[in-house]
């Protein structure tokens, strides 16, 4: 049986250099959530979203430290990092779908993991652009660049993209602010459609946004996690007085 | 009242240096185009151009393929390695002492007239390796000579590449010798055309470097251990030993006509890239 949990984080600190960007977390993401990461810019949510892949590997003189566990596996020790981004796929704040066709962007990370069937690749292309609502948009254009897309096809695309190599975990590091709101709404949708088969965890800048798609939040400060439970309940009876203060727009 | 006047004609003299300045460049570079055509348009014709250079002939053929021979086995030996070596510089090194003094040296490599190189090709390439005046010693110092060209409009070009596509690309699970190969030299790779047609500008135009390493047969080179006269250098000589002007001239005419379609091939890449 799979467990609730699927990740598990324990003792995690986190230091670029001096500066320790995150401290002392310990969070459990539950499977088949929306889990919604707050906070005011700077508070390390979007570094924690990225320990969680190991993007932050990426900048030089970054030290981690504690156990990130992904279903029962230490992903700092026991875990091929290329295997780690397969199951654990990313979402960007500004749409980033590579200068390449439609059909290309899909079929970018299959590729990369060895699939070279044309027919298995036609399959999966198709599949990820309707599960990601897009498909009907460009069924008659994938061989069109992915750059003549609008704002918020673009992140459908990105969607999709990383839906294709099949994750278990999508993180997405506020991927409706650089939206309109009617594509913001389409994108929620969709991420309320996707929490039946993934675990979302979500960085969003916007309170309304995580009370609407969330079903559990966690509120950072200053590299802490500050809060964590419920989403309606961090939200209608905050615990601590600092999450009572952020959320009741009284700082951030 | 008088102040404001003052400074209005001020600004209108200054104006007036700036205007003057650019309608100078461009009046020279202008007159230089149109002097070496005039003169060496009456030269030539089809016969100048396809024959031999040998006897009672005086075409500049063999020159003509030399030259083509030349830019073509340097940019296959140069390209490989500055692309490398920038994939390298902008990929790979973390910033430190290695890179800067990589940096260095391809700043140092850019300064160095050309005849120097010409000098290190004869004793090295020519004399050491025995390679005597050949294509071979030829390419191998104009390869050395470019490869600072190659390698800066290589950087620019990968620098230039959104560190986004990367991100996107690393978070797919692809390695990063695939992301650089199938996203990040994609989107570069004007840039990087830019820099070697730019590169082959360089060549064309070389006399030193090619002059001291190539030799000056002026027949084709039937192999890359044969020498090989090239255009720059056939122009050269006809101009030193006084042979004939009107063939330099329309040898010029001839390599400026193939800078200029470098350039523009240049532009018209660059302009790509932008859109």
């Amino acid at each position: 049986m799979e467990s609730r949990n699927v990740i598990e984080i324990d003792n995690l600190n986190l230091f670029y250099g001096d500066f320790q960007a995150l401290e002392d977390i310990n969070i459990e993401i539950e499977r088949n959530k929306v889990t919604a990461l707050i906070g005011p810019s700077g508070c390390g949510k979007s570094t924690f979203l990225r320990t969680l892949n190991r993007m932050n590997d990426l900048i030089e003189n970054t030290i981690v430290k504690g156990d990130v566990i992904l279903d029962g596996v230490d992903i700092y020790k026991e875990i091929n990092l290329l295997d780690l981004r397969k199951r654990v796929g990313m979402v960007f704040q500004k749409p980033n779908p590579f200068p390449m066709s439609i059909y290309e962007n899909v079929a970018y990370g299959p590729k990369a993991h060895g699939v070279k069937n044309k027919a298995i690749l036609d399959k999966i292309v198709e599949e990820n652009l309707k599960k990601a609502a897009l498909w009907d948009e460009v069924k008659n254009r994938l061989d069109k660049s992915a750059m003549g897309l609008s704002g918020g096809q673009q992140q459908r695309l990105c969607i999709a993209r990383a839906l294709a190599v099949e994750p278990e975990i999508i993180l997405m590091d506020e991927p409706t602010a650089s939206l309109d709101p009617i594509a913001t709404l389409k994108i929620e949708e969709l991420i309320n459609e996707l929490k039946k088969k993934y675990s979302i965890i979500i960085v969003t800048h916007s309170m309304q946004q995580a009370g609407r798609i969330s079903d559990k939040t966690a509120f950072f400060l200053m590299g802490e996690i500050i809060e964590y439970s419920d989403t309606t309940k961090l939200f209608s009876n905050p615990q601590k007085k600092k999450t009572e203060d952020y959320i009741t727009g009284r700082f951030g | 009242m008088i102040k404001l006047l003052l400074r209005n004609s001020k600004e209108k003299i200054i104006y007036g240096l700036i205007i003057s300045s650019a309608l100078i460049t461009m009046g020279i570079l202008f007159w230089i185009f149109i002097f070496i055509v005039m003169n060496g348009m009456p030269h030539l014709n089809l016969q100048f151009i396809f024959s031999n250079y040998s006897g009672e002939e005086t075409g500049i053929f063999p020159m003509i393929i030399n030259t083509l021979m030349v830019i073509g086995i340097t940019i296959i030996i140069a390209v490989p390695i500055g692309i490398s070596t920038a994939i390298y510089l902008v990929e790979y090194a973390k910033n430190g002492r290695v890179v800067n003094v990589i940096r260095f040296s391809v700043e140092l490599l850019a300064g160095i007239p050309s005849i120097i190189y010409g000098l290190f090709g004869m004793v090295f390439f020519v004399t050491i390796l025995n390679f005597n005046w050949s294509i071979l010693s030829g390419t191998l110092t104009l390869s050395i000579m470019i490869l600072p060209t190659i390698i800066r409009t290589t950087e620019e070009a990968l620098i230039s590449v959104p560190k986004e596509y990367r991100e996107g690309s690393l978070s797919l699970g692809a390695s990063k010798i695939r992301t650089i190969m199938k996203v990040v030299l994609p989107s570069a790779q004007s840039g990087i055309l830019t820099g070697i047609i730019l590169g082959m500008g360089r060549i064309s135009g070389e006399t030193a470097a090619i002059y001291l390493t190539a030799g000056m047969v002026p027949r084709i080179a039937r192999g890359i251990l044969e020498s090989g006269r090239t255009l720059s250098v056939h122009m050269y000589l006809l101009a030193k030993e006084g042979i004939s002007f009107e063939e330099a001239y329309a040898t010029a005419t001839i390599l400026l006509l193939l800078t200029l379609i470098l350039n523009i091939m240049a532009k018209i890449l660059s302009r790509n890239q932008e859109s």
